[in-house]
């Protein structure tokens, strides 16, 4: 039996989805194709001229050794940004699931930073790790040890990492406890009875069965640290020490808007484009068929 | 293989006591149901057992060794849950080989060990499965196949047939007690299912409100209930209880009176002991059930023979019974 609604006519249906698909064409489609038809000219620096340059602008990008290294930056930065906020939240919601009293209260005070915006998460951030009235470099300096951000790039992108995976710790940690809350208690006595203890249980039956969790925070926790993370960035490094953290996004608005290369910076976009496009396959394309227990 | 113990054992949650004191010496293979209604904390006791719910005074004693502090792995007790608690990401063959490989139990034997328990349970076509792939049956089966292959000295089930149709259910009842014989492992089994606790048990405990109102072989139970609540938990369809008054019994203590559906008579109206208007009856062809209402509006029941004649609906009947089926309880319930 058919169970979805049927429409006998075409223009009821068209006007209940008129309101999507104005929203994706506004934007998405409209920007999406500007950025494409705009990644094959070289516009001149005042605006005025546009130059015909077919695939010139895709060329000159991918042989620039700084395009590249940026490619390099967003691949450790966004692998960084998901191992520690998954890690982090997954610990956090195995604690949590073990816990009876007080559940609510360690929940609600966990999910709080993920209202916080990602652009002032990094000015908090940015106050704390201060190289001159930060709390935590004076604690540092204190150590003996000289934290300075704004000259050491490894230490930027630890500090744009850690920004940008704290509020991020909320999002996974909810999903993780749903998952594991999921997980029937009787198997995990019955591997009790069996004989596994804390650990082995988890790495061969809480971890196995909290898979599909786990590969569909990968895949958001991936997609956000390409994109939503701009602010973090923007906030606390502006990309820098000498583009130490700049991530193709950034490097999209640092060269477009900053650098007034507005062909490159739309040749940058249809490369970013193409890449959440990838990411979207694959994430359907294994959830769909991912096995549900 | 093991005796179990169980030493005025009580649990409480919070403030609430939810056993109060439960006493057992349980033989070497030796069957035990623990039946009783929902919520009565049959499974509480058996979870206690198990060590997955901690004792909060008394004492669970296994092979004649104190329990109480041990983890559930180290009790050498295997269990069979309600919803049979398989591992869903692994084949069959890998859930009955969990517990041994965790042991460390050599390849070849665990192998062997499997291999003998899926014969057991006619399951070796299933080995390489899922346990989404199995049905009902099937599943419960790998549940039991878990459970035996540790090879154990003490079994435990929850409810393990209450996921199954009526059906099934007899067949896996009576396949559990030949298992349990050929094995001769000790055993707690736990239901709600008087029909169940019957069948399989050696000895019964009946569970009323966190207290083992009785314990005893399931016939003698049958036949001598310790209290109210036993009389009319056990047996289908259950003991009818008559007001003492109106059943004439002036024996001071007495408030109720007992009756079996199979003990009573029917006779023509003004005969017998007590009179009854029949309201309706239910011919299930073996037997007829006469659903009968007394004077003071209470319904008992009357179990017939199917070639016997019975009166039909409206008419008034008299009852009558042997003075050795009586059953007298006192106003707490209590046998006197």
């Amino acid at each position: 039996m058919e169970k979805r609604v049927t429409f006998k006519g075409l223009w009821l249906p068209l006007l209940l989805v008129l309101p999507q698909i104005v929203i994706t064409a506004v934007f998405f489609f409209y920007p999406a194709g500007q950025a494409i038809w705009q990644s094959l000219f070289i516009p001149d620096p005042f605006g005025l001229s546009m130059k015909y340059v077919g695939l010139g602008n895709f060329e000159y990008l991918l042989g620039n050794p700084y395009y590249r290294a940026s490619f390099v930056t967003t691949a450790v930065f966004s692998i960084l940004v998901t191992v520690v906020s998954m890690g982090i939240a997954l610990y956090l919601a195995v604690l949590a699931d073990r816990l009876i009293k007080g559940s609510g209260v360690y929940r609600t005070l966990l999910i709080w930073p993920y209202a916080v915006a990602p652009a002032v998460a990094g000015v908090l951030w940015l106050f704390m790790f201060n190289t001159r009235v930060g709390v935590v470099s004076w604690y540092l300096g204190l150590l003996g040890y000289d934290w300075n951000h704004v000259l050491n790039g490894e230490e930027a992108m630890g500090l744009v990492v850690v920004a940008s995976a704290w509020g991020r710790i909320s999002y996974n940690f909810l999903f993780f406890l749903a998952g594991l809350q999921a997980i029937p208690k009787s198997v995990i006595e019955a591997a009790a009875i069996d004989g596994a203890r804390f650990w082995t249980r988890f790495r061969t039956i809480v971890f196995p069965l909290l898979s599909p969790t786990t590969f569909f925070l990968l895949v958001v926790n991936i997609v956000y640290a390409f994109f939503e993370t701009f602010g973090v960035i923007h906030t606390i490094t502006s990309g820098g020490p000498q583009q130490s953290t700049t991530i193709l996004v950034y490097k999209v608005y640092a060269d477009g808007f900053v650098g007034q290369d507005l062909g490159s910076s739309a040749a940058q976009s249809v490369i970013l484009l193409v890449i959440v496009g990838l990411l979207t396959i694959v994430q359907f394309k294994f959830i769909e068929r991912r096995v549900h227990y | 293989m093991a005796t179990v113990k169980l030493d005025s054992l009580k649990k409480s949650f919070g403030k609430t006591e939810v056993i109060h004191g439960v006493d057992i010496d349980i033989k070497d293979g030796e069957f035990i149901v623990i039946v009783g209604p929902s919520g009565c904390g049959k499974s509480t006791l058996l979870r206690m057992v198990a060590g997955l719910e901690t004792v909060t005074s008394g004492e669970v004693q296994i092979g004649g060794a104190v329990v109480n502090d041990r983890e559930p792995m180290d009790r050498d007790i295997a269990m069979v849950f309600q919803n049979y608690a398989l591992y869903p990401h692994m084949s069959v063959f890998d859930n009955m080989a969990y517990g041994l490989k965790i042991a460390g139990t050599p390849k070849a034997d665990i192998i062997e060990r499997v291999d003998t328990a899926a014969k057991l349970l006619q399951l070796q076509p299933y080995l390489k499965r899922r346990p989404r792939e199995l049905s009902g049956g099937q599943r419960q089966r790998v549940a039991m196949g878990r459970a035996i292959v540790r090879k154990p000295s003490v079994f435990l089930f929850d409810e393990p047939l209450s996921n199954l149709d009526a059906k099934l259910r007899v067949q896996m009842r009576l396949e559990i007690k030949q298992l349990q014989r050929r094995l001769g492992v000790t055993s707690l089994y736990v239901t709600h299912d008087q029909v169940e606790a019957m069948t399989l048990a050696d000895r019964m405990i009946v569970m009323n409100g966190g207290v083992a109102d009785q314990i005893g072989a399931p016939l003698e139970v049958y036949a001598n209930p310790a209290t109210e609540f036993v009389a009319g938990f056990i047996g289908s369809p259950p003991t009818n209880f008559v007001n003492a008054d109106l059943a004439g019994i002036r024996n001071g203590e007495a408030a109720k009176l007992g009756v079996r559906p199979e003990h009573l008579t029917v006779l023509p109206t003004g005969s017998g002991r007590l009179e009854a208007r029949v309201m309706y009856t239910e011919a299930l062809g073996a037997e007829t059930l006469v659903h009968l209402e007394l004077a003071d509006g209470a319904m008992i029941t009357a179990r017939r023979s199917a070639t016997e004649a019975s009166a039909p609906e409206g008419t008034e009947v008299g009852l009558d019974w042997q003075d050795r089926d009586e059953m007298l309880f006192d106003h707490t319930g209590k046998r006197c």
